[in-house]
């Protein structure tokens, strides 16, 4: 145990506490430097997962009276827990955000029930009933943005076959593989998604093989679901093929072949959620949504996107932005095996909780989930 | 076929274009680390030179706009790493093995630190030579776009095979690796000849990196490795301490590389975790058919810590 840590944390709980008092004192304007820590998994710059939220970061430390600490790679171990209370007690900070799935369960729960009166917002849709009433939960549907790239690629591909470079057969993953499947059957009937996973998060040698392999496959154009596009889009981009983006975007990486992209909308979130707090309002501990709510975003059309495409996707986006919305896993859905998955006539919206437990594959998608 | 798909093919090509794209870190580190164990010490630290060698090698050339002056920092790099840990090993009662996982922490955790402003940047990559002229199948094509350093590699195990048998330099690493004694008889220096064995195998192991990070996959980011150093140091031991074999062994394991994403392209989509696992489960399964418990392995030097 390290005794110098500990008396000077303790010397600085003190300041922090009285900091604490002030910002909730001075409620609903944050003028007193509300401070809100930002915990990543790994690196804030790496064109992915982590910019993403990083990007969102970037956005509240835009608005006057907001502090951002931040501290990137942290592991989802004891490590985090340590983390949030050197944010909360070093830098006083009242709201904070552990991006990473894996932050959540015990440590950011944990430490939701040590500090009741401080806000901890993760990412992951994970909150359930049993957890503390300050802890909350949010994601976006980002297979409406996927839908959107599957619809740009299957007009965009001229051998009508795509590629799609995952990592794990989980549900959330597969859930983007399908939506991207469908919307290129929107556009393209007869369109087939391949999809290789690599296992696991980071793999850049295997995720730059797959897309090699693909490619030579005859596929066309690519996305994926990785934590960092990056070596996908370049290595697909020096093949000559098209790609779509996830989590940001990485058209800067390949401006050519960069078609579109499903991204996350942090930058809209955030600054929401602190408007929130500041006005006393509680944030929904279950907080989700897709392009409507702004939780998620497609990226700007690139250059050889067809006026077709462009069309038929503004055409599908609108119905997302709809008050009655756009359901991507409509009745008579059949997986990859003829077996049908969604019975005809119940149309699965997407904050159906049946949705959340894909375990399947669409039809038109080349793989299997084990 | 006429979408220019073809088929089944896939497979061998893919392995075939893993072999050359996927081997050249194996082949340079195994080399490398060849020439170290050679001389009678094991330096596990590879991983972390790796790692600080593809690191230095892409912010080098993203800072000077040459990949070349990259590859020569990487292998600058990896000589100082090689020149620290036999530095570190020459005091006495040092164990070689112990100073290599340092090492190995201690360069990738600092190739971490040092490289957190180039994930993002784009730096300009190493050139490919385009051997697949004389095809017009672009997938054969693209399999054989061999880049320079693969060349080199390749070219360099039969000089290392013939350096270690008929030069003076390749005899003095050699009788440092069989016997120290002997070496100082002759009045050579062990440590010195060790330090330089080091520092070329850690010379070799930072171009190895920059292979990674300005060929293939291309860029600079926390995964790059992923364990790659540490497997090319056991392929060394699998590779019987001959160069010409760690050739063969580097070879095996790109392809095996390719083979689980290229397997699954084709339809093959169950099990791919097992074939991931492919070059592990050949390792696995060569030790146990070449080990005997009647003697040591054939080919190591008599000297090597894990050996004596």
């Amino acid at each position: 145990m390290d005794f110098g840590r500990i008396s000077r944390r303790q010397v600085l709980q003190g300041g922090a506490a009285l900091t604490l008092g002030a910002a909730t004192g001075m409620r609903p304007a944050f003028a007193a430097e509300t401070t809100i820590g930002f915990i990543y998994v790994g690196s804030r710059d790496d064109y992915g997962y982590n910019q993403a939220h990083a990007q969102g970061a970037a956005a509240l430390k835009k608005i006057p009276g907001l502090k951002v600490v931040e501290e990137e790679k942290v592991p989802e171990t004891d490590a985090v827990e340590k983390t949030i209370e050197s944010m909360i007690n070093l830098d006083g900070a009242t709201l904070l955000f552990p991006t990473s799935f894996g932050y959540y369960n015990p440590h950011m729960v944990k430490m939701a029930a040590k500090y009741p009166k401080l806000h901890f917002e993760h990412c992951g849709g994970l909150w359930t009933d049993k957890d503390p009433k300050n802890a909350g939960s949010y994601f976006g549907y980002i297979d409406e943005a996927q839908y959107i790239s599957g619809i740009i690629a299957g007009y965009t591909s001229k051998s009508g076959k795509l590629g799609f470079v995952a990592a794990k057969p989980i549900p959330q993953v597969l859930r983007n593989i399908n939506a991207f499947a469908l919307g290129a059957r929107l556009a393209n009937p007869k369109a087939t998604t391949q999809v290789i996973f690599t296992g696991d998060w980071s793999m850049p040698v295997k995720e730059a093989e797959a897309t090699n392999s693909l490619i030579d496959q005859g596929v066309d154009v690519l996305t994926c679901h990785v934590d960092g596009p990056k070596t996908m889009v370049e290595n697909a981009a020096r093949r000559g093929a098209f790609v779509c983006g996830y989590h940001t975007n990485q058209s800067p990486l390949a401006p050519k072949a960069y078609l579109t992209g499903a991204e996350w909308n942090w930058e809209a979130l955030y600054p929401k959620f602190v408007k929130m707090i500041a006005a006393g309002e509680s944030i929904p501990n279950f907080y989700r949504g897709g392009l409507k709510e702004e939780i998620v975003k497609t990226s700007p059309y690139g250059e050889v996107v067809s006026a077709e495409a462009r069309k038929h996707a503004d055409d599908v986006k609108a119905k997302f932005l709809s008050a009655e919305g756009y359901a991507i896993f409509k009745g008579g859905l059949v997986d990859n095996k003829g077996k049908t998955v969604i019975a005809a006539g119940t149309d699965r919206g997407q904050k159906d909780p049946e949705l959340e437990k894909m375990d399947y594959l669409v039809e038109g998608v080349i793989g299997a989930t084990s | 076929m006429a979408d220019g798909s073809i088929g089944l093919w896939t497979v061998p090509l893919a392995v075939l274009g893993g072999a050359i794209r996927v081997s050249t870190p194996f082949l340079f580190v195994s080399l490398g680390e060849c020439i170290t164990e050679r001389s009678g010490r094991i330096n596990l630290g590879l991983e972390g030179t790796l790692v600080m060698g593809a690191m230095s090698a892409y912010g080098i050339s993203y800072l000077t706009g040459s990949p070349w002056l990259g590859v020569f920092a990487a292998g600058v790099t990896g000589a100082l790493l090689g020149a620290l840990h036999a530095g570190i090993c020459s005091l006495p009662r040092v164990n070689d093995v112990a100073v290599g996982i340092a090492l190995m922490l201690f360069g990738t955790g600092l190739a971490f630190y040092l490289g957190k402003p180039l994930i993002e940047p784009t730096a300009p990559r190493l050139p490919a030579i385009d051997f697949g002229w004389w095809s017009d199948i672009p997938q054969v094509r693209a399999a054989l776009r061999v880049n320079v350093l693969f060349l080199i590699g390749v070219a360099l195990a039969p000089i290392l095979y013939w350096a270690f048998r008929t030069t003076r330099w390749g005899l003095l690493i050699r009788t440092a690796g069989e016997s120290s004694d002997a070496a100082r008889a002759m009045g050579h220096s062990v440590l010195l000849i060790r330090l330089r064995a080091t520092m070329v195998g850690g010379f070799l192991a930072g171009i190895g990196g920059s292979f990674l990070s300005l060929f293939y996959p291309g860029s600079w980011n926390e995964g790059l490795s992923s364990g790659q150093g540490i497997t090319a140091v056991a392929l060394v031991i699998f590779a019987r301490w001959d160069p010409l074999l760690c050739l063969w062994a580097s070879l095996a394991f790109g392809g095996a590389a390719a083979l689980g994403p290229a397997l699954q392209s084709v339809g093959v989509t169950s099990g791919y975790h097992l074939f991931n696992a492919a070059p592990y489960i050949l390792t696995l399964a060569i030790m146990i058919i070449t080990c005997s418990p009647k003697r040591t392995l054939t080919g190591a030097p008599a000297e090597l810590s894990i050996t004596r």
